[in-house]
């Protein structure tokens, strides 16, 4: 099963090598990283896309904590979260499918970035699924190139007991 | 009270900082990058530095300083291939979870990157294989850096830490200060386990009717040798211990099943294979002891208790783990039992074993054996010793014979089994013990990795009992060879090629001895023994084709125990 894992790393010299390097040793396997800074200069989050039985997860999260670069380590699938993903996609174009493809980018509230005499730049956001829906239905008219970040994801804000604020709250 | 600030350079701060650490010996080599530390260390004389003749021996030195004493190891070496020479030693000591700093010289901050001559990234290099490392960017990052490598290294599960030292840090200068405390937001380990697993684990010593204590190397790190021998011996209960935790409990007494795992007793094993409680205790469920882990201990209730939390449900699932230095976890389950536990049946039972299959070897052909060189080392020494042995079958049967009864009494490479390990480290020990006779036990192929520190020993006078154990072969290669690869000896013979091991020893300058049969055994030890001026070293020519039994073959479990072969005691 796939899972989302958010770590908080002091933000160090060699400290995302130190995870890196970990996850290779120790044979887990990873689907994405990403890593930037937070609202604390001195520390970075990373969050970390990887599969594997319950059993493997736990020691990825336990061998993580283990880190002495580690400060937090939380695995959000047990949790409410929300993640994101950004793609960027360069697509053919011919007389006709212009219009189709700026229809899709619509549907997946996606932006043309770029254009060109052959090619359209699109750029969408979204959750690794969405993403991948999108690339299905491009992937039909010829994608020339495309880049993906990482996964980076929050857990949700936590839904705190109070009358007054509930109204807000389950906005969310 | 704080101290005054002091302008130093770096290579004052570093040995300010080792001062402050209270290290009395450190084991190095110098080289271009470290020449201001070592320009430095000439006027220090508030520690020894020991010169090896190889960086692998400074860090199995170190290891075996740490190992014997509790302190943490320290290693000093230069850039480059000074610094890759550690590796091994590094590797070894985060298998078995030594305490060690190894400070390696850099090239400059500028030319880092830049293939610079003797330049390795060091860092990289260890970073799979050290607790942590650092590479040290400023002088003002020097003491602090050190401070938390000392204590990273020593705390929680202990382990190497590599501090890596660029010639222009060393060079430069800042205001000195040590900190007194530091604070790391990642790194605080847990040692107090939780009350209510506490009260479990006693619940369910109350309930059980075979329970077995399986004891790792991590009791004697956390010095909880006196907690464990309280709580087993206040409730008659079984403990069998791994090959790093030998010595945590007396191999003399009765409770003591002996080594389990694949070269463990028939008893040890049976026992963990009919216990109905297992007590895992500073072990980690390696794959030498476990065999095959889903019938190991298939019906026992499984408690484990560990400083590091990654060891718990790593290889074996267990039922009940607890957190915490295992010295007070001890304590506090044997304060939650009121009155003593007795499980009589089960002694029977464990008893019975004992008898059934007893560790025993071919004495009578009038042939010199491993086992009895070992049985012999014990009568000699009472076990007042500190062993240190290399990897193979000398090793297993060192293990097997030699009834270790104290803690830090057997020191050998488990985890990463380094051929060479213990030339080097008997060397460290020597340093760490003054009041036993230090005995450093090999085979004929691991004693030619790290011969070269036999020079390091007669320059020191240390008066380490070097023993080869020289059947000409490298036995445990050959034992599988003949029971796993068809009896196909390749490589492994070494008859044609060994050198005159007491021609060589005698060239480095040690008295050396030469056994050939168990009849000159004993008067070989008596005139050995008496020469305390320096090392010795006694060649003992032993069976070249005994095998070491008990065994579990790779991956399997207690069924397919392999008992005996004795050629005519069948």
């Amino acid at each position: 099963m796939k899972h989302i894992i958010s770590v908080l790393l002091e933000n160090r010299f060699g400290a995302f090598n130190r995870v890196a390097t970990m996850f290779s040793g120790k044979g887990f396997n990873i689907q994405s990283i990403s890593i930037g800074e937070t609202e604390m200069p001195e520390t970075s989050r990373m969050t970390l896309v990887t599969s594997g039985d319950d059993k493997i997860i736990e020691q990825v999260v336990k061998q993580l904590n283990r880190l002495i670069d580690t400060i937090k380590v939380v695995d959000l699938t047990q949790s409410s979260n929300i993640i994101r993903e950004m793609a960027l996609i360069t697509v053919f174009y011919q007389k006709g499918t212009r219009s189709e493809i700026t229809n899709i980018c619509n549907i997946f509230r996606g932006n043309i970035v770029d254009i060109n005499n052959k090619t359209l730049t699109l750029e969408i956001t979204g959750p690794p699924d969405k993403i991948d829906a999108a690339v299905n239905v491009l992937m039909g008219y010829g994608i020339k190139e495309m880049a993906r970040s990482g996964a980076v994801a929050l857990k949700r804000g936590e839904q705190i007991k109070d009358q007054r604020k509930e109204t807000t709250f389950t906005q969310l | 009270m704080k101290k005054a600030k002091r302008f130093m350079t770096g290579a004052e701060i570093f040995f300010e900082c080792l001062r402050y650490e209270k290290v009395k010996h450190i084991f190095g080599y110098p080289g271009g990058a470290v020449l201001k530390l070592y320009e430095q260390l000439y006027d220090v004389d508030f520690l020894e530095h020991i010169l090896v003749r190889h960086e692998q021996g400074a860090t199995h030195a170190a290891e075996g300083y740490a190992k014997a004493t509790g302190k943490v190891g320290v290693v000093l070496v230069t850039s480059g291939p000074g610094a890759t020479n550690t590796v091994t030693g590094i590797a070894d000591a985060y298998m078995d979870s030594v305490p060690l700093v190894v400070f390696t010289g850099q090239v400059a901050s500028h030319l880092i990157g830049n293939d610079a001559f003797q330049e390795a990234d060091i860092v990289g290099i260890t970073r799979p294989i050290t607790k942590h490392n650092f590479l040290v960017r400023d002088v003002k990052e020097l003491a602090i850096t050190i401070k938390q490598a000392f204590y990273i290294a020593s705390t929680g599960r202990p382990g190497p830490v590599l501090v890596d030292l660029p010639k222009d840090v060393i060079n430069s200068s800042c205001d000195f200060e040590y900190p007194e405390e530091i604070d790391l937001k990642g790194y605080k380990p847990v040692y107090f386990g939780h009350q209510n697993q506490i009260k479990k684990a006693a619940e369910m010593l109350k309930k059980a009717k075979k329970p077995l204590l399986y004891v790792g190397g991590g009791v004697i790190m956390s010095g909880g040798t006196n907690e464990l021998a309280i709580l087993a011996k206040e409730n008659n209960l079984p403990v069998t211990m791994t090959l790093q935790g030998l010595g945590s409990f007396s191999g003399i007494e009765d409770q003591s099943l002996g080594m389990l795992g694949m070269h463990g007793t028939y008893c040890a094993n049976m026992a963990v294979n009919n216990c109905d409680l297992l007590i895992a205790l500073g072990a980690r469920f390696d794959d030498r002891v476990t065999g095959n882990p889903d019938t190991f201990a298939k019906d026992a209730y499984k408690i484990h208790v560990d400083i590091d939390p990654t060891a718990i449900d790593k290889n074996v699932t267990v039922d009940l783990p607890i957190v915490g230095d295992v010295k007070h976890v001890l304590a506090e389950i044997a304060s939650e039992l009121s009155e003593p536990l007795k499980y009589d049946e089960w002694w029977d039972q464990i008893n019975s074993w004992k008898d059934e299959c007893p560790l025993l070897y071919e004495d009578n052909d009038g042939r010199l054996r491993t086992e009895f060189v070992i049985e012999s080392l014990f009568n000699k020494t009472k076990g007042n010793a500190v062993i240190v042995s290399d990897v193979g079958q000398h090793q297993m049967w060192t293990a097997q014979y030699f009834n270790f009864t104290n803690p830090r009494s057997f020191i050998t490479s488990g985890g990463l089994g380094t051929m060479g390990f213990s030339v080097p480290a008997s060397i460290g020990a020597s340093f760490g013990v003054k009041d036993k006779p230090v005995i450093s036990i090999n085979g004929d192929g691991g004693f030619q990795m790290n011969i070269q520190e036999l020079v390091t020993a007669v320059a020191y006078k240390l008066p380490i009992k070097f023993v080869v154990i020289n059947n000409s072969f490298l036995g445990m290669v050959r034992q599988w060879q003949e029971l796993f690869h068809l009896e196909k000896y390749s490589f492994t013979d070494l008859s044609a090629s060994n050198p005159d091991f007491v021609k060589v020893a005698e060239a480095f300058g040690l008295k050396a001895f030469l056994v050939e049969s168990p009849k000159e055994m004993k008067s070989t030890l008596d005139k050995a023994f008496e020469i305390n001026n320096g090392p010795v070293l006694i060649e003992c020519r032993v069976v070249q084709e005994d095998m070491v039994f008990p065994m579990i073959p790779p991956g399997a479990s207690v069924e397919s125990m392999i008992v005996k072969r004795l050629n005519s005691k069948q």
